[in-house]
């Protein structure tokens, strides 16, 4: 890569290398406890001397995780929110970015000061006139209702996000394809379309996932019954705090699909970040 | 921080590629209500679910609204400034606005160091090394934060966690039973490592995608010409980066400034007082003690102390929008 390979630095890579997995092992280990603790027989996640290394294989934590509270509707109501919110921000805040990135037009500075300045309101500070808002037009305790509320904050994300990927597009890819007799719809469809897809990918999974972590809201906007994840996991703590066996358990089943999909888009992501440097 | 502080000169060194000139606007297809067709959905959707309830926040603060208000039993009552004046002029918000400060800046510089650190550090190490530390990346990346939150509370829990267990191995360390959450300070710290935690991985893949982007004859001529490591970084790693990084470092100060779920499920859904961050603050206001106006106006402080703090940044980014 950038780094130039000259000989006599294999004793230097060494120490980068072994500097590199202390990293691997400091940033790894909460994880690796938490799934270590799942599996732990529950007897020793009380062991007040813990082995490192796993004691023993048992999945009896993840069946009293699904006893205590009902997993599968929580984990369902969160997939079905994330979902809509992705599909509906990208799609709309795809034309927004367009035309934020590729059109003048009077007004176009306000509403890229309008969105950078939405980004900046902490979303607790409007859980009050929202929960009132969404009470006004009965949606209160429905997904429908928390479903448009993510778009507040998945929105202004997606606009801006896919904006810094359009302008990495050249422009005189777009203009040459209109050249030879492309419209500029078709245009986009054929030339930026695919240059921009890593980044839509990329852009996606980052909602999705904001989108499936947000508790407050669900918190708030739904009724215990339709409490999502998020909260079913948080509410699990609570009420059996120190039962952290099975809570980690349901820990690793909440994080262990996310992670998993991440890890499969990662090249398409980087693919996404560095496709705009093959300019010129 | 670091961002502004250091770059800002260099940027004669080396431009960023694609600056030189200013790409002509294509004026040729579609009238001017064309972009504005574009952007009705957004404008419409956060018109609706932003901005009303922004408006609603305001008016709200400037009133006074309790339970009562809240079923409809009374009318919402104009206090004019009555509310900003009991929130300013209690003590407990001074120090709350304090801590919030120190904990989001906190939070943002360690956040960027070492997320930056660990980007360089990548570059550098064998490619097996980088496979593992990025698995581990995007594994605590996609840990939803209730997850890491649930799983931070058990390592560093008195009895059982494995944090004083390891602690107590040192010779002369005893932690058992240490509870981390006995003192604000500590347990913010705490809190802080795992907001941090769960921030670094972001800024390194990013940071990452950027020096990918760092063209390799532009460092080995600064090599040739005798720059250092440092001298690399500092006159054409940085200023290439420079956008991604004053993106990232506003990003971060948005939502470390928002902290909320951490604080919130950390202390079980009751942070006591010295633990209330602005965010925590506002929410009890309006939710325990259910003064809604109260609320509503330390939300909307919050909200301008923010726009204070990222006013400079916005300025950065409305330039870097301009190039374009």
């Amino acid at each position: 890569m950038s780094t130039v390979a000259t000989p006599g630095r294999r004793k230097s890579k060494a120490g980068w290398n072994l500097l590199g997995l202390l990293v691997f092992v400091v940033a790894g280990f909460p994880v690796y406890w938490m799934v270590n603790t799942a599996f732990k027989p529950a007897k020793d996640a009380i062991d007040p001397d813990p082995s490192l290394l796993p004691t023993g294989l048992t999945l009896s934590n993840f069946r009293r995780a699904l006893d205590i509270a009902d997993f599968w509707g929580p984990v369902g109501r969160s997939l079905i929110v994330s979902l809509s919110v992705v599909v509906i921000g990208m799609v709309i805040g795809l034309l927004a970015a367009l035309a934020i990135s590729r059109f003048a037009f009077r007004g176009r500075k306000v509403v890229i000061v309008g969105i950078l300045a939405v980004q900046m309101i902490p979303l607790v500070a409007m859980i009050i006139p929202v929960f009132l808002l969404l009470n006004d037009l009965d949606q209160y305790d429905k997904l429908s209702g928390l479903i448009i509320t993510y778009l507040t904050f998945i929105l202004p994300f997606t606009v801006w996000t896919l904006r810094g990927f359009i302008v990495n597009i050249p422009k005189e890819l777009e203009e040459a394809a209109m050249v030879d007799g492309c419209s500029r719809t078709g245009a986009f469809v054929r030339v930026v379309f695919p240059l921009l897809a890593p980044g839509m990918v990329a852009t996606s999974v980052y909602a999705f996932i904001q989108a499936w972590n947000e508790y407050l809201y669900a918190l708030m906007l739904l009724s215990q019954e339709h409490q999502t994840a998020t909260v079913w996991l948080a509410n699990f703590s609570t009420k059996h705090g120190t039962e952290y066996a099975p809570m980690m358990a349901g820990a690793t089943m909440m994080a262990v699909p996310i992670v998993v999909l991440f890890l499969l888009v990662q090249r398409k992501m980087a693919a996404g970040l560095t496709a705009g440097a093959v300019k010129g | 921080m670091s961002a502004v502080d250091t770059t800002t000169p260099a940027k004669v060194l080396a431009p960023p590629p694609d600056s030189p000139q200013r790409p002509r606007v294509n004026r040729r297809s579609g009238g001017p209500a064309v972009p504005w067709l574009l952007l009705a959905p957004c404008l419409a959707i956060l018109g609706l679910v932003l901005g009303y309830p922004l408006y609603r926040l305001v008016t709200l603060s400037f009133q006074m609204f309790g339970q009562s208000q809240l079923w409809g039993f009374k009318p919402a009552e104009w206090v004019g400034f009555g509310n900003f004046s009991k929130v300013l002029g209690d003590s407990e918000f001074w120090q709350v606005v304090l801590r919030t400060i120190v904990f989001a800046v906190g939070c943002v510089v360690f956040t960027m160091v070492i997320g930056m650190l660990v980007a360089l550090l990548l570059q550098r190490v064998s490619g097996w090394v980088k496979t593992l530390v990025n698995i581990v990346l995007v594994a605590s990346w996609g840990m939803p934060v209730i997850v890491a939150t649930t799983l931070f509370k058990w390592l560093f829990d008195s009895d059982y966690g494995i944090l004083n267990a390891l602690l107590s191995k040192l010779p002369g360390v005893q932690m058992i039973g240490h509870n981390w959450f006995a003192s604000g300070p500590q347990g913010l710290a705490v809190i802080m490592l795992l907001v941090v935690w769960g921030a670094v991985p972001f800024v390194v893949i990013t940071l990452g995608a950027g020096l990918t982007q760092v063209p390799s004859e532009l460092e080995e001529a600064a090599r040739l010409d005798g720059a250092g490591a440092w001298g690399v970084f500092r006159y054409v790693t940085l200023p290439i980066l420079k956008p991604i990084i004053v993106m990232l470092t506003t990003l971060s100060v948005i939502w470390d400034m928002g902290v909320f779920p951490q604080v919130f499920v950390m202390r079980g859904g009751h942070p006591e007082p010295e633990f209330q961050l602005l965010t925590t603050y506002s929410y009890d206001r309006a939710f325990v003690v259910n003064d809604y106006g109260q609320g509503s106006a330390i939300a909307l402080l919050t909200v301008l102390l923010l726009l204070g703090v990222v006013a400079v940044y916005m300025r950065q980014m409305l330039k870097i929008g301009e190039v374009e």
